[in-house]
């Protein structure tokens, strides 16, 4: 095992990061911007590295500073955690070359996935199902609009470069695929540095299911299980669980099989993310797309699992065995994304944290960015923390997560934990029997 | 009846769409704020002139800035 790591990133990921690392003996280095000087994970770490203004341009994704703060600090090696630098094959290569270990797959297995387009063709030719889409980048309106007429309506209209939502939306018309074409553009440009847009055929009532893979240092792929994104606002997820239940127990196996072949096409080390949508009444899936990097939602499958994922992706950078022999997942669990933002139209809402008091408990883990006192700027995204339940059945699972809501306590800013209230009551999300649309049709 | 358009939130002004003098429809988008990685519009609540216009793109707005004057 190297001896030092610097995590590339900042707020709960960071934070959750440094601790498994600091378990593990290994020595810390957090970077920051100027902005989050004062956050927890800042202050927890061995050393910490000023690298810029808020930007994120020029501090969490300038390879260069991270790498000028790696070089300083003398650490062995870098994790990217998720979002920033973790899925950019530039970046990755950048680590190598300087002599550093890159705790993540192979430079050429995050250019494989990161193109949607060519990851759905390579998957496709692997076995693994996927809907009807487009097999080359779209360039224009009338190119998507011929395109659609082979895959039908209603279509989902994506930058192939894309991640986290953005600049995704459903067109279900011509006139609404002419304007979801231009904003997916516009966005992927701007976002990603990359205009290119992929259609695919929308399912419509479909679950959001994905598949935790960890690719081994001696080769060997391994499942972790599945978890259940469906509750989304704009496309982005705001509460996942596992297991799924949505997905009967051979569709499960169809899934992590499918999700293994995925990995193993791309010759898959570390921690990734088989991402698909589910029919829940005809039990098919098809492939979306894979995330090369650690998931946000990591934990409810370390909690049924009792596997560190963190853990097992630095010792498959320092070339060691995992630390696990077999995967048996047990009992249920659910993460509730907190976000400062306001709970009935979900739009941002920073500012100064005055009160932040945590749940505790029996099967409650809260995995938090942020402290009373500190400051939630417009720079980052707004997650602040990530509150998870274990319990040996759904039912307990709810049942504490309801009491650890209950229990939250922040002010200063808002928060959509008293959305998490009104969810965790809602009858289609307490039957278990809910999809993509359920939070839109809770706001409608 | 002059009508001031305020922030809803700390944010970033990333886009200014109009321009002062420029003639607006009520829902016409009058600039485009950026906060946590998500773009807001700033709305027009009723038809008029821009009568005056407080942002340029790159500044900050707080929480009940006046971005904007309608009349």
């Amino acid at each position: 095992m190297f001896e030092s790591l610097l995590v590339a990133n900042r707020g709960e990921i960071a934070r959750r990061v440094l601790r498994s690392a600091a378990r593990l003996g290994v020595r810390t280095v957090a970077v920051h911007s100027e902005v989050d000087a004062d956050l927890p994970f800042v202050r927890e770490a061995d050393e910490a590295i000023l690298i810029g203004p808020a930007a994120p341009a020029e501090s969490y994704l300038d390879i260069k500073r991270v790498l000028e703060a790696a070089a300083r600090s003398g650490a062995e090696a870098i994790h990217p955690g998720y979002g920033f630098l973790a899925e950019n094959a530039e970046f990755a290569q950048a680590v190598i070359d300087a002599g550093i270990t890159w705790v993540g797959p192979s430079p050429d297995a995050i250019d494989a996935m990161g193109d949607k387009v060519k990851a759905r063709n390579r998957m496709s030719a692997a076995g693994v199902p996927v809907a009807p889409g487009t097999k080359d980048p779209v360039g224009t309106v009338e190119d998507a609009l011929a395109a659609v007429a082979d895959i039908g309506y209603p279509v989902m209209v994506k930058a192939s470069a894309g991640g986290g939502g953005i600049g995704m939306s459903v067109a279900r018309s011509g006139e609404e695929l002419t304007a979801a074409f231009e904003t997916a553009r516009t966005r992927a440009e701007r976002f990603f540095g990359n205009p290119a847009i992929l259609l695919e055929r929308y399912i419509e009532n479909a679950r959001h299911v994905e598949v935790q893979i960890l690719g081994l240092a001696d080769g060997r792929v391994v499942a972790l299980g599945e978890r259940d994104c469906s509750v989304q606002r704009r496309h982005q997820k705001v509460a996942e669980e596992t297991p799924s239940p949505g997905v009967g127990e051979e569709l499960r196996q169809r899934m992590l099989d499918g999700a293994v072949r995925a990995a193993q096409a791309v010759d898959y080390r570390n921690a990734g993310t088989v991402e698909c949508l589910v029919d829940p009444v005809t039990q098919d899936y098809v492939f979306l797309e894979m995330n090369t990097r650690l998931q946000v939602e990591h934990p409810v499958t370390e909690l049924c699992t009792g596997i560190d994922i963190v853990e097992q992706q630095l010792l498959i950078a320092a070339g060691d065995a995992p630390t696990f022999t077999d995967v048996t997942p047990r009992g249920h669990a659910i993460e509730l994304r907190v976000y400062a933002e306001d709970p009935k139209r979900f739009l941002p809402s920073p500012g100064h944290i005055d009160t932040w008091a945590e749940p505790t408990g029996d099967g409650v883990r809260v995995d938090s960015g942020y402290a009373a006192g500190n400051t939630v700027t417009p720079s980052y995204d707004p997650l602040l923390a990530k509150l998870c339940t274990y319990g040996a059945d759904r039912a307990e699972a709810l049942e504490r997560a309801r009491r650890a809501v209950a229990d939250f306590q922040v002010s200063g800013l808002k928060t959509n934990l008293p959305f998490f209230v009104e969810l965790l009551d809602n009858p289609d999300f307490v039957s278990g029997d809910y999809d993509t649309g359920l939070v839109d049709r809770m706001r409608r | 009846m002059a009508e001031e358009v305020r922030a809803e939130m700390v944010a970033n002004v990333w886009k200014v769409v109009v321009a002062q003098g420029d003639s607006v429809a009520d829902g016409d988008t009058l600039v485009i704020l950026e906060s946590m990685k998500m773009e807001i519009p700033v709305l027009a609540e009723s038809a008029g002139t821009v009568q005056e216009l407080r942002v340029n793109e790159g500044d900050v707005v707080q929480e009940g800035d006046v971005i904007a004057v309608i009349g």
